[in-house]
């Protein structure tokens, strides 16, 4: 019986072992890629581990990429949308659960409806829109299309909906007013739902790509995601240069998901399991 | 009516109420709503002498591009993309889930393996799958991307990998929310795992399926980074999607008949929200109904 179980266990490690191989199988020839060099390497008849070990590749993508003022880049832009996200979704969940004011349901619906718009829906239109605005090339033409999202506030209507009614009526007594007890109970109380949304707001923004790339022209302005694409010419001698560059696109998002791994699954599931 | 309101609200409620809205309303408006008119109006112009002229032709233009060639092509190239990416997306995030679903030591790594992916952008996995799909420095000695019977399929190939850290998140999660009772009722029941997986775990877990695939569908359809990066729509037009057509129509001669293009994508992703609601409603087992 014990053999059995042991045995049962070790068919488990093996199994989630394997999957875990094809998971990780196209990154780690990726990685083995970037580190050889490319000639050598093809002519090694590509191994699965690495030829010729190349470790100025990392700073050749990082200088020929021009990445460094890219990632600067993308980075105000990540902060600039997530920070809008939260403070406009904040408010207007606010409003919807704890002001009374007409039309509510009217303004809700609307706000839902917009989830059918997405971006690539409205791309024409809201492209015309920046270039009229002489936007284009602009830091607020990436940032404000995206400074509202509708399920920003569809969560945190959610979260605030499940605050006592009472702790309102208590607070309304206390003195606090709206600003006060949303500042200080609603904000501090729905924390967990307000970080999901952050991450996922964060890594939504960080990973465009098809905005940035119909209002940005200019390559010097071009965004991270962008940036990376910029090293795909380079010759066959140089390819690790191309994946290496999309490593390290990728380095920061790892770091928010080893720290935040719980917080992010939080948001992407919110989602699914209450329908 | 007026009366009534001046007893249901206070004029300062109302007035804080609507300034919190304000600002989001604000960007739904002119980013959103605005954009949606626009497009819909401007399907009903058609482009004069390379955009330097347009003409209101009514709904003529709506007729002409829906049914021609071009648009049918781009909604079977975004419908076969979905088709490839979708049914691995499902299966794939059913299996990562169901093996990682247990209590064994270490499992939390194994868990952080298989949603790795979530880190990796559109962007990055077209580029890292550009240089393992390349026939020179990549895995294979075809080159798939030039062929144009295989492209398309060749760059679904990036969202196949890249999905199975949400799905495999979403689902695990789905299969965590089901009760350890209904499943230990099952064993004892004599169910056997593979029967147990097929009769009580994935119908308890069809909510969550169903929200997969209607996200996966979306995202199909918003398939663009990968396009850009690896084919830019070829060889030939074989790997030209929808959502690819509309991009290159972003120019003041070809804006007009984008535009129709965009209004279809649009209905084209709301009927299929909405579709795959309605029809599964019925089937769908919901836990507490």
């Amino acid at each position: 019986m014990a053999t059995s179980r042991a045995l049962r266990r070790a068919g488990w490690y093996l199994l989630l072992t394997g999957l875990s191989l094809v998971v990780l199988f196209p990154i780690y020839l990726t990685i083995v890629r970037a580190v050889s060099q490319p000639v050598s390497y093809v002519d090694a008849g590509q191994p699965l581990h690495p030829v010729d070990v190349q470790r100025s590749v990392f700073g050749d993508a990082w200088r020929q990429g021009h990445l460094a003022s890219a990632m600067l880049r993308s980075t105000v832009m990540t902060v600039l949308i997530t920070v809008a996200e939260v403070v406009t979704s904040v408010l207007a969940a606010y409003a919807l659960v704890f002001i009374r004011f007409p039309f509510k349901r009217l303004l809700f619906a609307l706000c839902m409806a917009t989830l059918l718009l997405p971006i690539e829906v409205t791309l024409l239109a809201n492209a015309s829109t920046i270039r009229q605005l002489h936007w284009i090339d602009s830091m607020q033409a990436l940032v404000l299309p995206f400074a509202a999202n509708a399920l920003g506030i569809f969560l945190l209507r959610q979260a605030f909906a499940g605050i006592p009614r009472d702790l309102h009526d208590a607070a309304k007594l206390d003195g606090y007013g709206h600003v006060a007890f949303m500042t200080k109970f609603v904000v501090p109380l729905t924390r967990p739902v307000l970080g999901a949304f952050t991450l996922i707001a964060a890594l939504t923004a960080w990973g465009q790509y098809l905005w940035p790339r119909t209002v940005i022209e200019d390559s010097d302005a071009w965004t991270l995601q962008l940036a990376i694409t910029r090293l795909l010419g380079t010759r066959p001698e140089q390819a690790n240069v191309g994946v290496a560059g999309a490593l390290i696109a990728a380095v920061p998002v790892v770091i928010l998901l080893v720290i935040f791994q719980r917080q992010i699954v939080r948001g992407l599931t919110a989602g699914a399991v209450k329908g | 009516m007026i009366a009534r309101w001046r007893k249901k609200y206070k004029a300062k409620e109302v007035a804080l109420g609507l300034a919190f809205m304000a600002p989001a309303l604000a960007v739904f408006t002119v980013f959103a709503f605005l954009p949606l008119w626009r497009i819909v109006t401007w399907g009903t112009f058609e482009s004069r002498q390379g955009g330097t002229r347009y003409e209101q032709v009514g709904f003529d233009q709506y007729r002409e591009v829906l049914t021609s060639a071009t648009f049918k092509e781009g909604v079977w190239h975004t419908v076969l993309y979905v088709l490839f990416t979708l049914p691995v997306g499902i299966v794939g995030g059913i299996l990562l889930a169901v093996a990682a679903n247990r209590r064994l030591r270490g499992i939390k790594l194994f868990q952080t393996i298989f949603s790795s992916t979530i880190a990796s952008t559109a962007a990055v996995t077209a580029v890292v799958f550009f240089f393992l799909l390349n026939p020179v420095v990549g895995i294979f000695d075809v080159d798939w991307l030039q062929d144009k019977h295989m492209a398309l399929f060749a760059v679904s190939l990036t969202s196949m990998w890249q999905n199975l850290g949400l799905t495999f998140v979403i689902t695990l999660a789905g299969l965590q929310a089901i009760p350890e009772e209904v499943v230990e009722a099952a064993t004892l029941d004599g169910f056997g795992p593979i029967r147990r997986l097929f009769r009580i775990t994935l119908p308890l877990l069809s909510p969550t399926l169903l929200f997969l695939l209607v996200i996966l569908t979306v995202s199909g359809f918003q398939t663009f980074a990968q396009i850009d990066v690896l084919t830019q729509g070829g060889p030939g037009r074989s790997t030209e999607v929808l959502l690819w057509k509309i991009f290159e129509a972003n120019s003041a001669d070809r804006v007009t008949i984008g535009s129709v293009m965009s209004v279809g994508l649009f209905v084209i992703t709301a009927l299929v929200v909405f579709l795959q609601f309605v029809i599964l409603e019925r089937r769908v087992h919901y836990g507490n109904e």
